[in-house]
């Protein structure tokens, strides 16, 4: 049949065997040198003066610091963003209400704003120069240049992750559901535990890996308002720039492989999530009638 | 999910008890590459002064002395910049009359402009003037961007003075010959160096004296020469009390004992090993072989101090905006 498409119908780019292998052939040459190639080579470097050189700059109480900081961080940021995504996805796709649009361009602006921007703003509301800064300053509360404060700016930073997932999800599946379950007598709770959580619940985790993975790796908000205390407030990534500055080659390269590992278990982790969510969406009789909208789109 | 959360709340208060305010405990906010300096200073420190621990803070010195106006409770400064602590001075967190409270202007060790040549000197590079010839190709950064550049631009500047007897258009065209020698302006000295070291571009590396050891014993002592001019630019590495913080915590004893042991014989000791001249006169005879003999002329000598610096070179469409600019 698709021979026979093929006949009647002008030839599409890529119909070709000769510009698809062209095409595949170019991509994977890109993807190899420009992505492929400095990952291996920060792996290289990692271990260019053998695994115990490797080993000893990852037992360094700063390296070990840096690494613990930083999960502490993806720890406290990735749970409120999460919370905020699905409250700020559930508020724009189930909901009418004057300033919807505004609402959405709101949560979009850490996306388009660059992260020093983010890091600088910080630091007008609560550097002893800023807004809150004196207020802070007699009360004896440390913001800036302690954890809080890069919790604080990496939030900011991931903010968007988890409701850009889920909105355009929730918006094709409509809100059917939650009125059939609201005419039922269900309560809000109820409706969303029992009818929105089980629809949303892959891209919601798709939305927390990459959210997840962005807080792990950010560095300029972070840069500005952390103070760059070592063994207290430099996370990996800073951790990482400070020993490539002081010419610790083998040490920063070290440092970057643990975040690469960690960034590659994330994408392991949404690889697999993929790969469950679309055995969901094929099985509608497991997530139930909730399930049929999307059912109906694949 | 809670449980993480709980979890993740405890491993925080399990953190934050190290941040503990205590006059036992002080911050030194740094510059970004003197991590390992003071990893060294700090350990032997401690070891004299048992129960007394020393934070590091590193960062381009300009950022830091931001972040303490803006909040970051460092006791003490040891900076690469005298304009940096200047900018503490105005925010009113040092005294006015830091440079007097500890000896040598408050710089308890000094550098200097030099140079980093490949292996063997091929191109003979021993001062200043060879690098405006046509066959030589210089490294160094953006002074726009780069402290560490512009000691150079300044030390380069101060050699032409005095050569062309202060003649303000040869100095000029001394400088615009050095910066048309410069294939790639990296924007900061690390950058720079991969520039020289890793592309292999240039045949002469310009950077702090104190660096050029760094470099050549990171990447191979036996593929660089050191070469130090004939006159270059003392470069001071000013340190201070940070007045508005230890008088908040109460540090000021643990403070001034940890910037003092910096002028003690073995302060000083760690100090020269790591590249650094120093001023004691038996720790210098110590390590006389490591630095060559250099005429030293002072930013307040050759351009009559920092501020004047500022307006006559650096201040925007000032001379190294027209320098550069006409490139």
């Amino acid at each position: 049949m698709a021979a026979a498409r093929a006949s009647t119908r002008p030839p599409r780019v890529g119909d070709s065997p000769s510009v698809r292998r062209a095409l595949i052939g170019v991509v994977l040459v890109v993807g190899a040198l420009f992505i492929l190639a400095p990952l291996v080579v920060i792996f290289v470097q990692a271990f260019s003066q053998g695994f115990g050189v490797f080993a000893a700059t990852l037992a360094h109480p700063d390296t070990r610091h840096a690494i613990l900081l930083t999960v502490l961080t993806a720890a406290l940021a990735v749970p409120v963003n999460t919370a905020f995504g699905i409250a700020a996805a559930w508020a724009i796709t189930k909901f009418d209400f004057r300033g919807k649009r505004f609402l959405l361009v709101v949560i979009e602006v850490p996306f388009s704003v660059s992260p020093i921007v983010a890091g600088v703003a910080y630091l007008f509301v609560y550097g002893l120069q800023g807004l809150f800064g004196p207020a802070l300053e007699a009360a004896d509360v440390k913001i800036l240049f302690a954890l809080p404060g890069i919790v604080l700016a990496s939030m900011f930073v991931t903010a968007p992750f988890v409701a850009r997932e889920l909105i355009p999800l929730m918006q094709a599946q409509g809100r059917d559901l939650e009125e059939a379950a609201t005419s039922l007598g269900a309560s809000g709770w109820r409706t969303f535990w029992s009818v929105t959580l089980p629809n949303i619940r892959w891209a919601l985790l798709y939305g927390v890996v990459l959210c997840n993975a962005r807080v792990m790796g950010e560095f300029g908000a972070v840069s500005v308002v952390s103070g760059n205390i070592r063994g207290q407030t430099n996370t990996l990534p800073l951790h990482i720039e400070l020993l490539y500055h002081d010419y610790q080659t083998v040490g920063a390269f070290a440092a970057a492989s643990v975040l690469t590992v960690l960034a590659v278990f994330t994408i392991v982790a949404k690889a697999l999530l993929e790969r469950q969510g679309a055995g969901r969406a094929r099985r509608p009789s497991l997530a139930g009638p909730a399930a049929k909208p999307a059912g109906g789109k694949a | 999910m809670r449980k993480f959360v709980a979890a993740a709340a405890l491993m925080a208060l399990a953190i934050l008890p190290v941040q503990a305010q205590s006059a036992d405990q002080i911050l030194n906010a740094s510059y970004d590459i003197s991590r390992e300096l003071f990893a060294k200073v700090n350990e032997t420190f401690v070891a004299k002064n048992p129960g007394k621990t020393i934070d590091q803070s590193h960062g381009g010195s300009s950022k830091q002395a931001r972040a303490i106006l803006e909040g970051l409770e460092a006791d003490v400064v040891t900076f690469n910049q005298v304009t940096d602590i200047n900018a503490l001075v105005k925010g009113g967190f040092v005294s006015e009359d830091w440079q007097s409270e500890f000896a040598n202007n408050a710089s308890p060790y000094y550098s200097l402009p030099a140079f980093l040549v490949r292996a063997g000197n091929p191109k003979g590079i021993k001062d200043w003037s060879d690098l405006v010839r046509d066959d030589v190709k210089v490294i160094f950064p953006n002074p726009k961007t780069s402290g560490n550049a512009r000691y150079t631009y300044l030390a380069a500047t101060a050699y032409a003075k005095e050569a062309f007897g202060n003649d303000p258009e040869k100095v000029k065209a001394f400088i615009a010959k050095l910066f048309d020698n410069v294939p790639v302006f990296d924007t900061g000295g690390r950058a720079a160096t991969t520039t020289f070291v890793e592309r292999g571009q240039g045949d002469v590396l310009i950077t702090f004296e104190a660096e050029t050891r760094g470099i050549a014993k990171e990447f191979g002592e036996d593929k660089f020469d050191i070469v130090v001019p004939s006159v270059s630019l003392l470069a001071e590495f000013p340190v201070a009390i940070v007045d508005k913080v230890v008088d908040k915590r109460g540090s000021r004893d643990l403070a001034k004992s940890y910037l003092d042991f910096l002028y003690t014989p073995d302060g000083q000791r760690i100090l020269a090993e790591n590249g650094n001249r120093v001023n004691d006169p038996a720790v210098a005879a110590e390590f006389k072989d490591q630095f060559p003999e250099v005429r030293l002329v002072t930013v307040e000598d050759v351009f009559g101090g920092w501020d004047a610096i500022q307006k006559e070179h650096f201040a925007s469409g000032a001379l190294l905006d027209q320098i550069y600019g006409e490139r």
